[in-house]
């Protein structure tokens, strides 16, 4: 319990003194110390967990179980690396004259507001907070999108408010539902927004009312997923952004997004009779992979490119958790770790190379490998292993997809290969010239931070060969979980 | 508890409602905000009547934190924003306005039919204004569609918020404390973010109009 308020309370005290010291050269150090002290705590809260099993917190409000407690050293971790980042980069933004000392302070600060949102909706228990939280994550980083104020990153940021805010309004109205249908089994006073409770009384539940607070709830945590059809703020906001931002966006927020959709869908099974959250989640995921691997091939920005390969990642993991089974359940699970891990490598590598040749246009960036190898060769290994090459982790999750796909759902497997194949072509052939080939960029001022990118395209290659037997037992028991065991 | 009460609250999401048409057939910026600021005073209304009537004081704080919130500090936000941008007299909508009349009563007919099953199933005194609310919040998000200012945008994602809020408060008796306590504080925030964004739009763009922001497409 105490664990867990560290947890939560090293980023929300750092983004405090953050929002006072945040322009000083030292506030990039001091950013990676609060992350650093994050993950730790997380670390610590991890070992709790697997020592003594779920841990409940201040009136059951906050737990850790194991569905989301990979999820929280997942997201301390890539919060610890996306700073140790951030310090060069943000010192050539700022050498560039992209950053003013005002801006950067905004940056560093609502870095870390960001880190504890998205902490604070993965660890509460009552589905009220998680709104709230989610909601908080989405003002959080509309100011870290905005903060070059830019034409380009004011629209995107104004787009990204307004799509996300109504999205995330009808899963307000979702939960409204949801509460309604609860009271009347727990009543008033039995914590009726509590997951644990609800999940305690799931088959008790108006299926009536569920289903409609289910549309909603699919509706607005979808849109903030980057589901097709509202899809369209997740382009922008990436683009548009500060690198570390797309990334955290990328490998954290959607993340967490799926996150509020699974717990939303066990209470919908079990609650009613037939699979309506599964074919949803099917569907709307089969759509998003095949337009998003479509859209991959006419993008001529680099970060675009990739936010619309995590439309198609995130398509694939609902369409996962869509099929469900214990198979696919372990496999979307695992290729929310991998994606995460590997999608944040490849924007760390872009960045760099961004900085490099002054443009995101790709056919602008050329011959990578000759000025630093180190962000070339990142940035070719990323792209394979996104695109699903072994051995990496992303192969062995896709692997496990469609496999069972083809067991459980024949008639989505053809449009997930031809999806998957498009992707490989477009992003393969856009990879290929910056990477090698004559070159036109120009050194950076100050060394790069590679540290990150290798460290997650190890642990991704590990995934891919390996799974610690710890981190197995959780996934197995996670997919237990949604699976209403 | 009297029919009275319960004929009062149904009269007051009656009046949510035509608020919310009001709204879309109004041209003028600055009468907007005084039509959000009445819909915030039903809302406050409703919000007591519910309270008094089922006994659950929490109703009294949330009813509280509405008054200052959508009926205090959140118009005079905008009345300031308004007044320093100098937009009080913006004219235009994407639909012409008898269009967009029609739409919304095809709106609160399709509100009426999703919420009838689930009125009859809750238990609150006020279930028949489900409908209402969802039709409220479907209105606001048309709203927002047709506009093409900044500022009528915002204005409607609040409606939409009131709406929202009504619902909680009729289909349950209000979400719990510390829930809307944090949905409060996201509204409060969301609107100073609105407010410092349109400055700098209005500074990048030299104007409000939200078709400048279109600029980023796939082509």
């Amino acid at each position: 319990m105490e664990t867990l308020l560290f947890v939560l309370g090293i980023p929300l005290f750092g983004s405090l003194v953050l929002a006072f010291t945040g322009q000083r050269d030292i506030a990039r150090e001091i950013n990676v110390a609060f992350s650093l002290a994050t993950f730790i705590a997380t670390c610590v809260l991890t070992g709790e967990v697997i020592s003594g099993g779920p841990i409940f917190a201040w009136h059951r409000e906050f737990f850790i179980d194991p569905l989301n407690v990979f999820l929280v050293t997942l997201t301390a971790f890539v919060g610890l690396t996306t700073a140790i980042f951030s310090r060069p980069y943000m010192r050539i933004e700022r050498d560039h004259g992209k950053m003013t000392p005002t801006r950067l302070r905004l940056y560093h600060s609502m870095y870390q507001l960001f880190s504890c949102t998205m902490l604070v909706a993965l660890t509460t228990n009552n589905l009220g907070i998680l709104w709230v939280a989610m909601e908080a994550a989405t003002l959080t980083t509309v100011l870290l999108v905005s903060v070059y104020r830019t034409p380009a990153s004011l629209e995107a940021a104004w787009k990204y408010f307004i799509l996300c805010g109504v999205g995330i309004a009808q899963a307000l109205f979702g939960t409204v539902l949801l509460y309604m249908a609860a009271e009347k089994v727990v009543g008033v006073d039995g914590g009726a927004l509590l997951w644990t409770n609800l999940a305690a009384v799931k088959g008790r539940l108006d299926p009536g009312i569920i289903t409609l607070a289910f549309a909603f709830l699919f509706i607005g945590y979808g849109t903030k997923v980057g589901l097709v059809p509202m899809h369209n703020w997740l382009p922008d906001a990436h683009a548009e952004g500060p690198t570390p931002v797309s990334a955290v966006l990328s490998g954290l927020l959607l993340n967490v997004a799926v996150y509020a959709l699974l717990r939303c869908k066990v209470l919908t099974d079990g609650a009613l009779e037939s699979n309506l959250a599964g074919q949803l989640m099917m569907g709307f995921g089969l759509l998003s992979v095949v337009i998003a691997a479509f859209f991959l091939s006419r993008q001529k920005d680099v970060k675009r490119m990739f936010a619309y390969s995590s439309i198609e990642h995130m398509g694939l993991i609902t369409f996962a958790f869509g099929m469900g089974g214990p198979i696919a359940t372990y496999a979307g699970l695992l290729h929310m770790t991998v994606h995460s891990l590997i999608k944040s490598a490849i924007f760390f590598a872009v960045g760099h190379a961004t900085q490099k040749a002054g443009t995101q246009i790709m056919s602008d960036i050329r011959g990578l490998i000759k000025v630093s190898p180190t962000v070339g060769w990142g940035m070719m290994l990323g792209s394979l292993a996104i695109l699903g090459m072994p051995p990496f982790g992303v192969f062995a999750s896709e692997f496990l997809i469609l496999t069972t796909a083809m067991r459980e759902q024949p008639w989505a497997t053809p449009f997930l290969l031809l999806a998957l194949g498009v992707a490989f072509a477009a992003v393969f052939s856009r990879v290929q010239p910056m990477v090698f080939g004559e070159t036109t960029v120009k050194p950076l001022a100050h060394p790069p931070a590679l540290l990150p990118v290798f460290i997650h395209l190890g642990l991704g290659l590990m995934l891919g060969l390996y799974i610690p037997p710890y981190l197995d037992a959780w996934y197995r028991q996670a997919a237990r979980l949604m699976m209403g065991a | 508890m009297s029919p009275l009460v319960g004929q009062t609250i149904n009269l007051l999401a009656a009046i949510l409602l035509m608020l919310s048409f009001a709204m879309i057939s109004q041209r003028r910026i600055l009468s907007l905000i005084h039509l959000f600021t009445a819909q915030g005073v039903t809302l406050v209304a409703a919000t007591l009547l519910v309270g008094y009537a089922t006994h659950q004081p929490h109703l009294y704080i949330s009813a509280g934190i509405t008054l200052a919130l959508k009926v205090i500090l959140i118009p005079l936000l905008l009345h300031r924003v308004i007044a320093r941008l100098d937009v009080r007299w913006d004219v235009e909508t994407l639909i012409n306005i008898p269009t967009t009349m029609i739409i919304g009563i095809a709106l609160v007919i399709f509100a009426f039919n999703l919420a009838l099953p689930i009125s009859k199933l809750s238990v609150s005194i006020a279930r028949g204004t489900l409908g209402i609310a969802l039709a409220c919040v479907l209105l606001s998000f048309m709203m927002m569609i047709t506009r093409s200012k900044a500022v009528p945008q915002v204005i409607g994602f609040l409606s939409m918020e009131n709406g929202l809020f009504f619902a909680a408060t009729s289909a349950t008796y209000g979400m719990p404390m510390v829930v809307e306590l944090g949905i409060a504080l996201d509204v409060l925030v969301g609107i100073l973010i609105f407010g410092v964004f349109m400055f700098h739009i209005r500074e990048q763009f030299d104007s409000l109009d939200i078709r400048h922001l279109e600029k980023l497409k796939d082509d």
